[in-house]
Formats: structure tokens, sequence, C-alpha cells
């Protein structure tokens, strides 16, 4: 078992025929992942890594009935992607690409309210894996084995250190998220800790979180209330000097909330180990 | 992955693009010397002469002052240009004319990372203590979040101004705050403040200070913007360089230079060297990938600054394969002359192959990244 990804998850791929796209879809495929076709307009009706390739996700969703989808197209075309896919009843988008607009993502995020069925990962984020059966982004299947362990994180390569150091340590992973580095995001990480709760395959959590936001805190907060879930939270960016402020908007909405202490702070309230090193993560999760 | 970061413009900059949004600001010229100031006060009459630097706090910094006339506007200029503001030095001082203020309001908007939306703020408590204001009274700041695909309509501005108690200025402040949010659709601002918006014994509404923060993911369709304000940024000399060589990188008062990829491990990384008892130089993200071009780059930003003792880099590399960057590592050492003690951990795909090439060719393989923090503190202390 897992979250969000499974074997039965029939998955595009947007930008296919791109550098990155192709590149990662490769991969996806590689692990078994079941890759129905990919979208590149204008290049609709050609066959691309062994899958056939249409023009826009209507005809993709028509054709193979996918149900899931990964962007990797450049920043000024992926805000209109993702909303193309859940327009078209992609339940499942998950979006690679970095360095969207903030404003653009803002208006996605009201987009999205339209199309309640459709989960967000990302932008900025590396995707999602489930160890073993498929992924969908760019986490590298090689430092990744199936067991209990469901991973969250923040980061990019910090994920993939965590992911290795279970590994190694015989702890595998039901499924891992990298929900994205920008400060406007699809799923966060209450979303994704929600989802892992019910997953019964997913007994040990593990929660990279970094400063910024109050993402951290809002998923403690629901952790505090009661979880069967044994977890292990890590925060970076403890020691990170404070952005160099011009304004008080920032702080008149956040208050002291977003720095790394008020994070842990969070975490062992709810009663929650708090990693000072990820080399402690394994440790306090066996 | 990248940390967003946002272009912040200096106070004159600002006012120049509410202007251009139709905002009214008081008349004002940038000095570049004392002689420059003094001759904006002849022409302007009595002004403040005012610190330009991206970052707040610079009037309890001394950083700003009156000048009645062209011999005082001088002597502050001489006092302010130069000067340092939180790491800042002072490159140019705005001359203003002085307002005669009624009251002050603050206007603002930015974006609410929990409501992953725009947030705009109005309160008739403007001036310098906003941020106690919000933790005292949070009431007293009311708050719109408008539509971002039809952006704020007629009435939740009026809404806006009779919930902030300032409804007898309903007409003028609704007209300033329309064309202030105009900054988000045609600007990509991601922060704006007037603090204060001034209401004149005239009863005129004016911007008496301008913040401006536009989100640089978005410079490919401000071309404009980022050439006309881009490089005006006086800020830390490796930071210039390190943009120039499109890096992310933050400059830290430290002595061990840091290189990562992906900022939370970057984050980390610090962490990592502060526990040890070292401090960081700077955090310098490479990205995935870490190209032997790009290390090449990093390596020699780090260089240019004199206190550092040493460099660590922590590279995880998962598809990247952890022999090229080695072998890119080694390269770029050689190219940059580098003398400095240098610890890597390296970790990923053919990581033992990686180690080992770094170790042949005396770079200091670390085997995890807690033990390679900890070597790299003790090189640089016993050099100290």
């Amino acid at each position: 078992m897992s979250i969000l990804l499974d074997a039965s998850s029939r998955v595009i791929v947007q930008g296919i025929t791109g550098r990155e796209g192709t590149f990662h879809a490769e991969q996806m495929q590689a692990m078994g992942t079941k890759v129905v076709g990919g979208t590149s307009p204008g290049k609709g009706g050609s066959t691309h890594l062994g899958v056939p390739v249409f023009n826009t996700v209507a005809e993709a969703v028509r054709a193979t009935g996918a149900n899931a989808s990964g962007i990797f197209v450049p920043p000024p075309f992926a805000p209109d992607a993702i909303m193309e896919a859940a327009a078209n009843g992609i339940t499942l988008i998950v979006c690679i690409t970095e360095g969207i607009p903030i404003q653009d993502m803002i208006k996605v995020k009201a987009f999205l309210r339209g199309y309640p069925a459709a989960r967000l990962i990302g932008p900025n984020c590396p995707g999602l894996i489930t160890p073993g059966v498929a992924k969908i982004g760019i986490i590298p299947q090689n430092i990744t084995s199936a067991g209990p362990v469901g991973l969250v994180s923040r980061s990019g390569t910090l994920t993939y250190e965590v992911a290795s150091a279970l590994s190694a340590s015989g702890m595998g992973q039901s499924t891992i998220v990298g929900i994205g580095g920008d400060p406007v995001l699809g799923l966060t990480f209450r979303d994704v800790v929600e989802l892992f709760e019910k997953d019964p395959a997913t007994t040990h959590l593990v929660v990279i979180g970094e400063i910024g936001g109050s993402d951290e805190e809002h998923a403690a907060e629901l952790l505090g209330r009661g979880s069967r879930l044994k977890t292990v939270a890590f925060i970076s960016g403890r020691t990170a000097p404070e952005g160099k402020r011009m304004g008080h908007a920032g702080a008149i909405i956040s208050g002291n909330r977003g720095t790394a202490k008020s994070k842990e702070e969070a975490f062992r309230k709810a009663g929650v180990a708090v990693a000072e090193t990820t080399d402690e993560i394994v440790g306090l999760l066996r | 992955m990248k940390r967003v970061e946002a272009l912040k413009l200096l106070e004159y900059q600002a006012k120049e693009v509410l202007s251009s949004l139709g905002i009214p600001i008081p008349p004002g010229r940038v000095a570049r010397t004392p002689d420059e100031a003094a001759a904006a006060c002849t022409e302007l009459g009595p002004v403040a002469v005012k610190a330009q630097v991206p970052v707040g706090g610079r009037g309890k910094a001394g950083g700003i002052k009156l000048a009645k006339t062209p011999e005082e506007a001088r002597k502050a200029a001489e006092q302010i240009i130069g000067m340092d503001i939180k790491g800042f030095k002072v490159p140019v001082v705005y001359c203003e004319s002085a307002l005669e203020i009624q009251r002050e309001i603050y206007l603002g908007f930015t974006v609410d990372r929990d409501a992953r939306a725009n947030i705009l703020m109005l309160s008739a408590k403007g001036g310098m203590d906003i941020e106690q204001v919000a933790e005292e009274s949070p009431e007293s700041i009311a708050r719109l979040y408008p539509n971002p695909w039809r952006g704020p309509l007629d009435f939740e501005l009026t809404q806006l101004v009779f919930e902030s108690g300032l409804g007898e200025l309903a007409r003028p402040l609704t007209s300033v705050i329309k064309k202030l949010y105009r900054a988000i659709p045609e600007l990509d601002a991601v922060t704006a403040e007037i603090n204060p918006l001034v209401v004149t014994k005239n009863g005129d509404v004016i911007a008496g200070d301008a913040k401006l923060e536009v989100d640089e993911n978005a410079a490919w369709r401000h071309k404009d913007l980022e050439e006309r304000y881009g490089s005006v940024l006086e800020g830390d000399p490796y930071e210039v360089e390190a943009k120039n060589r499109g890096l992310t990188y933050v400059s830290l008062d430290g002595e061990i230079g840091i290189i990562g990829n992906g900022a939370g491990l970057c984050m980390s990384t610090l962490d990592l060297v502060q526990r040890a008892g070292g401090h960081a130089a700077n955090f310098c993200d490479i990205g995935g990938g870490a190209k032997a071009e790009v290390v090449e780059n990093a390596l020699a930003v780090i260089l240019m600054n004199p206190r550092v003792r040493g460099i660590l880099m922590n590279v995880f590399g998962g598809i990247t394969r952890g022999d090229e960057v080695a072998k890119g590592l080694v390269h770029a050492r050689d190219n940059l002359k580098m003398q400095l003690p240098l610890v890597v951990r390296l970790s990923g795909t053919r990581e033992e192959e990686g180690r080992r090439i770094l170790k042949e060719n005396g770079i200091e393989p670390g085997a995890n990244a807690w033990e390679a923090a900890q070597k790299i503190v003790e090189l640089t202390r016993v050099r100290a």
C-alpha cells in the first residue's frame, strides 16, 4: 500500500518530448510506472519512448484514461499546464518545474478550488515515489526501498539523503512525497500527513521541514491531536540568518511563526521526536 | 531547488514605480554626493535626506536627517553616504520635500503563505510601530484577500476602508489602493508597503515612504524593471558576483565557505557547521546536477572572500554520479589554484569511486555530513 500513487495509476507526462521530460519519463518507465502517454502541443500523433504523444491533455485523457500527470514544462507554461490537467479530470498533478512566478501560482490555487478532486504536488518539487511500484518526478529510485516509513519533505536533496539513510538501515518507505520549496504550493505537510495517517501500510513517518511559512506548525498540530504513526521531524535552517527584511507586511501576518525554533517546539508539543541532524533521524525512528 | 528571491527596490525606485501607477509622491531628488544634496535643497526647500538601502530600520539607524538649508543638506549627505546600515553601505541619498503631516496611515500587500493568496492591509495606525500595532491590536488592521483573477472589487475596497475606520477618506483611499494593487498584475510585485501613507494638512494623500519587492521568478516578463533597477542595488560584493554567475548565494559572517546542492541540504549543512563550533561564511546552493562549471563558479565566488579559511562541500547525488562530481571538483580546484582546506561530503550513485578520486587528489572526503562538518571546523581552527 501507499498514498497517492500505486500500480494502477495511469500517468501522462506533460512536456514529454523535452530534454527533462524525456530523461525523467524514461526513469519513471524504468521502475515500472504505468506511463500511458505524454503531451506536446503540435507533436500529437507521434510516438515517443514507446508511448503516444498528444497535443492536449484532453486528447490524452480520452485516449488513455490517464488519471495522473507529471509536468516538466518551463515556468512560463507550467501554470497553464497545471490548470489544463485539472480541468481535464487528472486527479494527481505533479509539477516539477522550478521558477514559476508566485502570482501565477496564486491564480492557479484559486482556479483549483473549482476542481476539488485534483491534488497538486509542487511546484519546485522532486515529486513522489512509491518504492518498487511507481514514481512521478525526479526522485532517484536507487536510493529508495519498499517498507512502512512515510516520508514527506519540502526539500529535494535532503529528501534523497534521508531516504538513502533509511534504505541503508533496512527501513523501507511506503511513499516519499516532496511537496516543494515554493511559498505557494499544492498539497501541504498537513494534507500529506493526513493521507499517511489513513494508509494502513504506513506505520512510521518522517517530516522534513524548513524555516519559513507555518505549514510545519499546522502538521504538528494535526499530529498532536492523536496519531498512530511513530513520527520524527527535522527542520533545516535553524542557523540561517533572518532575511534582510525591508517592510513589516510579512511580520504583520506571520508574527513569530516560521522560525526553526517555533517549528521544533510545535512538533515537540505534539509529542513528535525532533532530530537535530539528519543522521539522528533513523535512530529516533526505530 | 532554488529559493525564491525578490528584487528589493530602493525607496526612490519604488516611488518612481508608484508614481508611474498614479500614486502621488512628494517632490524629491537622488543625490550621489553632498553637493548634489545641497543643490536638491536649494531647488526644493527644506528636505528630508534619506539613506537608500534595501532594508528596514534606517530611521532608527540614523539614516534619515532633516535639512532646512543647503548647507545642512550637504552635511547630512556627508554623514549618510557611505554609512553602513545593517550590512549595506549607503550608495546614495534621496532628498525629499518635507510633508505637513495631518495623519499617518499604513497601506500594504504581501503574499500570505498560509492562505496561498495576496493580502491587502490597511490601518489608521500607520507609522513606525505598525508591527507593535499588529501584535497588540490586530483588529485595527483591516485585511482583504482579493480574487487574483479579477483583483479587488470596488465594494470590497470600500469595506476595507470603512473597516479600518478611515471612512471619511473612502474616496482618495480606494483610489490609491486600486493603483497600488496594479503592481501585482503589472509588475509581479510580491510585497508593497506605503508606511506612512500621509494625509497632509491640505487633505492630500501622499506616499511618505515606499517599499516594493518584485518576484525574480517573473523577471522574464519585466526585463525593463530588471534592467532599470536590478543593477543599481549595491549590496554585498560576493552576492553581486554570485548573481552574475547565476548562483543562489547569501553572504554570512563566518569563516567556512559552504557549497551544497539543494536549499534544504545547504541549510542543514550550515546547521551542522554551527553545531561543530564553526561559522559559515555563506550559503551557496548549486542546485541539482552539480555540474563542473557550476562548482567552479561557486568556488571562485567563495574564494573572493578573504575571511574564508576553508570550504565544506556537501553534495548528495541521486542520479548525479559521484565520480563525475569528484572529477569536476578536482578540475575546478586546480583551475582556481585553490590552497585552502577543502572537505567534501559526497554521497549517492558511485560515491565510493568519487571518494577515491578525491582522496587521490588530496581532498578530504567526509564519510557523512556531520563528520565532514567537524573535520572542516578542525582544519580551519588549526590554521587560525
